[in-house]
């Protein structure tokens, strides 16, 4: 532990921008910035949230915090009739986050679809899981990432007293307090914003991105690489009205597609699939395009007699061990066509920052962590990250302790960090495991996913998990 | 954990054994009064000797020339009519400055020597704050404490001042030491909101007796009376600073205790969970006594008190008006024991090095019982002793029913003293007691749930 923060403190160190002594001079007697609380960096979904969560804290009531966005206030005056491609899954444990500060609300009274079941099956063989609750509760909602930013902007505009929001403005440098506290430093970060102006803020945290300038700036390590593949995002029409409440996903052999509800006629698409292919897919028309994603959910072009048989067997052994009749497959509704102007394409890539935390820093979100997208968790483990750090910092509050104290943010980082780390190496699993079409590989996990869908109490430590 | 649990079964185990503690309390304290009130009943001077170790022994000495140079940089805001303390130089040289460096850095370093003192913020702080809650109906979110005044006598480097003033609490912390305050000073300026609510003064507290009589809400002593030379002046002097009991203006419905067990499941002696408040005025000779009633436990003043059923008719005559609970005092120290010996001395500053060489004196050491009967007899009610345990691997503070190392001990002032005291006054109080209903004196259990 000593050891550890002696590590850290020394990184930090030589991440200053010059010796311990002489910037601390100029900082000492009269210094006219003003000093936050906290500070958030970059004011995304989970920047402004962890704004909200604080700002809404009944123990933050007499604390300063200033949320630093390098764009523009976004704000909804009417709701468009076309929905948006950028979408995310918000689980329920996120939807808890955001109803504890009302934001969940103002989604409530715009729009999102709540989703109560989730099949996810192999391209390769006949394997699939199914998710689903017994009592029909809901697994997750999808909505659109402006109506989650949207109740978000709303929510700090009510607390604008606490919580402040500097639009159109970034951060360009940070200047870290001496390693040691000196007797006439200051002990707290100092910001320079574009523009000239400085704060200081007792906590800093870091919302901004998987390409954060704060974490950079900490010279905090961080383990990343890029997927080969890119996702391709798109509003579907369906051929038909339906109830339109389950997430489809099917693992091809390039990658993941997921169809996921966004209405009764309409669905969100994310295909993860090769650079080359995505980019195809992109540009080609929209009939085209239509086809494709038809044909990704419906081909059977990539199985193999012996997966099948090898798959049947198992399934039947299961039957005889387990008469009760598992859920039964289910068929993906077929699209119709495709908005204009809805497909997009962005990379994928996994990161993982070494410590989420040093003395007056908290990364939270992408900045922390960077997720392959097939498991709808990206943000979720964003909004988790700020329940765990909302929690940590109001209880330090309540307690009168420095925010920016590492005895409470080593706290925070236990926490997320065995939650997130299992996560990610759960999930590139999985990509790697479903990106090959090797027969033994495909064996495994054509059994392995059978075994999990016929062995009930470990779905539901998935949902549980997944659901957080 | 594992250390903690270690150290608090084999405790349990040595006063067993040895008996310094436990149901010897009674037995106990005639023999130790008498001795402790013969000590320098008259000698008004106190020292309270800083936790500054050998390496620093130097400033030992600077701190009893007492130099008051630190007072001009303190707006005296709040007590304008505090004489000025004439300056006559304090040359600053290079080594005192290059000492002040290092300190400075010592008190604020959260992992160096002072680390244990950081984490028992974890227990103390909300000791106090929890046991000052129950004394106010409600309280303004994010600022619990504020309104309250607090005296922090000891401060050091102010490491528990400052969580105090976080929570709202106007606080005044006073060191002997110069540099400690100096250190304190330099720390808090760079917090605005902490600059306005603290103000540090290098003074002993019979100084600050004279200027502030019947002023705090709360008196501090943590890690301080193993320190001081006279023990009893000391908690005197405290007990003096401390608001008496007074009407309260809020009419707040408040039931007294609600939910509150009869018997302390502490497993310190009985005596010390009693719960009285006896009013201070002679002509109401009657004491809430509301859990109960131990009569041995009196001490001498209360004796001819007549006791009375917690549902006193006079109790329940006027519900609006209520009693505003005397000044709490929040004592952390370290037990006079084997343990206390083998552990405190022996193992963290021989062995281990937890604590500098030279820190403490196993002869102050104060036990509980010696600490409440100084109490009781300067109208002070014990509300709870709690023991406190040092993970010296985890480097966390455990709350422990075992009292024979550290301890935490929290009392109320419920007898007003012999102070001058202008006849109408009196008589105004006089009136108020008539009205008194439920007394509000906050019992301290909380903490034990974790």
């Amino acid at each position: 532990m000593a050891a550890r923060l002696v590590r850290r403190w020394g990184a930090v160190r030589a991440a200053a921008h010059s010796g311990p002594l002489v910037p601390c001079r100029r900082w000492s007697g009269a210094s006219t910035d003003t000093v936050y609380d906290v500070v958030v960096s970059g004011g995304g979904l989970v920047g402004a949230a962890m704004a909200c969560a604080l700002g809404y804290d009944v123990h933050f009531h007499d604390k300063k915090i200033l949320l630093l966005e390098a764009g523009p206030k976004k704000v909804l005056e009417k709701l468009s009739e076309t929905y948006s491609n950028r979408i995310s899954s918000i689980s329920p444990g996120s939807a808890t986050l955001l109803s504890s500060f009302g934001a969940w609300d103002h989604i409530c009274n715009m729009r999102y679809r709540a989703f109560r079941r989730m099949q996810v099956w192999d391209a390769c063989s006949e394997a699939l899981i199914m998710f689903d609750k017994d009592n029909l509760d809901d697994m997750g909602y999808i909505v659109e990432n402006d109506v989650i930013m949207h109740a978000l902007t709303k929510q700090l505009e009510a607390v604008s007293d606490r919580v402040t929001v500097l639009y159109r403005s970034k951060a360009i440098r940070y200047t870290w307090p001496c390693p040691f506290p000196m007797a006439d430093s200051s002990p707290w970060v100092h910001i320079t914003l574009g523009d000239g102006s400085t704060f200081q803020t007792k906590l800093l945290i870091g919302a901004d991105g998987h390409n954060s300038g704060v974490r950079q700036a900490a010279g905090i390590q961080n383990v990343s690489w890029n997927y080969d593949q890119s996702a391709v995002v798109a509003t579907l029409h369906l051929s038909e009205a339906t109830e339109n409440n389950v997430a489809w996903q099917r693992f091809l052999p390039s990658g993941p597609i997921a169809l996921l509800p966004l209405s009764d006629t309409l669905s969100s698409l994310v295909w993860s699939t090769s650079h080359e292919h995505a980019a195809e897919l992109v540009s080609m028309d929209e009939e085209q395009f239509v086809d494709a994603v038809n044909s990704a959910f419906w081909s059977d072009a990539d199985h193999t007699d012996f997966i099948d048989t090898a798959g049947a067997m198992l399934q039947y052994a299961v039957g005889l061990l387990k008469p009760t009749k598992v859920s039964a497959r289910q068929l993906p509704p077929s699209v119709a066509r495709v908005d204009a102007k809805s497909r997009v394409l962005f990379p994928l890539g996994l990161g993982h920052a070494a410590e989420y935390v040093r003395p007056r820093v908290a990364l939270i979100g992408d900045a922390a962590h960077r997720v392959h997208p097939l498991a709808g968790q990206g943000v979720n483990m964003g909004f988790g990250d700020i329940s765990s750090l909302a929690h940590h910092l109001s209880t330090a509050a309540f307690n009168g302790k420095d925010l920016g104290s590492m005895s409470h943010l080593t706290g925070y980082e236990t926490d997320r960090q065995r939650h997130n780390t299992a996560l990610l190496a759960a999930i590139d699993l999985l990509k790697r495991l479903y990106s090959t079409s090797a027969t033994p590989l495909v064996l495994l996990r054509t059994w392995g996913l059978q075994a999990t869908n016929a062995v009930s109490p470990l779905k539901e430590q998935i949902m549980a998990f997944a659901s957080k | 954990m594992w250390g903690g649990r270690k150290l608090g079964s084999s405790g349990g185990w040595f006063l067993g054994v040895l008996g310094p503690g436990g149901r010897s309390t009674q037995a106990a304290r005639p023999l130790i009064s008498p001795a402790v009130y013969a000590k320098n009943q008259l000698s008004w001077t106190l020292q309270i000797k800083p936790g500054v170790f050998s390496e620093y022994r130097t400033m030992w000495f600077k701190s009893y020339r007492m130099t008051f140079s630190c007072l001009n940089r303190i707006k005296n805001f709040r007590y304008p009519w505090v004489k000025l303390f004439s300056t006559s130089q304090t040359t600053v040289d290079s080594g005192e400055v290059k000492t002040f460096v290092a300190l400075a850095h010592k008190w604020w370093d959260e992992q160096g020597i002072y680390g244990p003192l950081h984490s028992m913020n974890d227990l103390r702080v909300p000791f106090i704050r929890d046991n000052l809650l129950k004394t106010i109906p409600n309280h303004q979110p994010g600022k619990p404490l504020s309104g309250m005044k607090i005296l922090d006598v000891g401060c050091g480097g102010g490491l528990l001042t400052e969580p105090l003033g976080r929570l709202g609490a106007s606080v005044i912390g006073i060191d002997p030491v110069d540099e400690n305050i100096k250190t304190a000073l330099c720390h808090k300026s760079f917090d605005p909101v902490l600059d306005k609510r603290i103000e540090y003064r290098v003074c002993s507290l019979e100084e600050i007796v004279e200027e502030t009589p019947e002023t705090f809400d709360a008196v501090v002593a943590s890690e301080v009376v193993e320190h001081v030379t006279d023990l009893e002046t000391f908690l005197q002097c405290c007990c003096q600073v401390l608001k008496a009991r007074g009407h309260w203006q809020n009419h707040s419905s408040l039931q007294p205790f609600p939910g509150l067990k009869p018997c302390s499941y502490l497993s310190t002696p009985s005596s010390w969970d009693h719960r009285c408040m006896p009013p201070y005025l002679g002509n109401f000779n009657f004491i809430f006594y509301y859990f109960f009633v131990e009569t041995e436990s009196l001490d001498v003043a209360q004796a001819d008190l007549k006791i009375l059923d917690s549902r006193d008719p006079a109790a329940s005559a006027s519900p609006s008006a209520r009693l505003q609970p005397g000044g709490s005092l929040f004592i952390t120290t370290i037990n006079k024991t084997q343990l206390s010996y083998a552990l405190g001395i022996v193992f963290s500053e021989l062995i281990a090095g937890i604590v500098p060489k030279g820190t403490h004196t196993w002869e102050k050491f104060v036990s509980p019982e010696t600490l409440e009967s100084i109490l009781e007899s300067n109208g002070l009610s014990v509300q709870t002793v709690i023991g406190m345990l040092y993970n010296p691997f985890s480097g966390y503070w455990h709350w422990s029913e075992n009292t024979s190392l550290n301890y935490v001990a929290h009392s109320v002032k419920s007898r007003v003293q012999e102070y001058p005291m202008s006849a109408e006054f009196v008589l105004k109080r006089e009136t108020e007691e008539l009205q008194a209903t439920a007394c509000t004196n906050p019992a301290g259990h909380e903490e034990l749930k974790k």
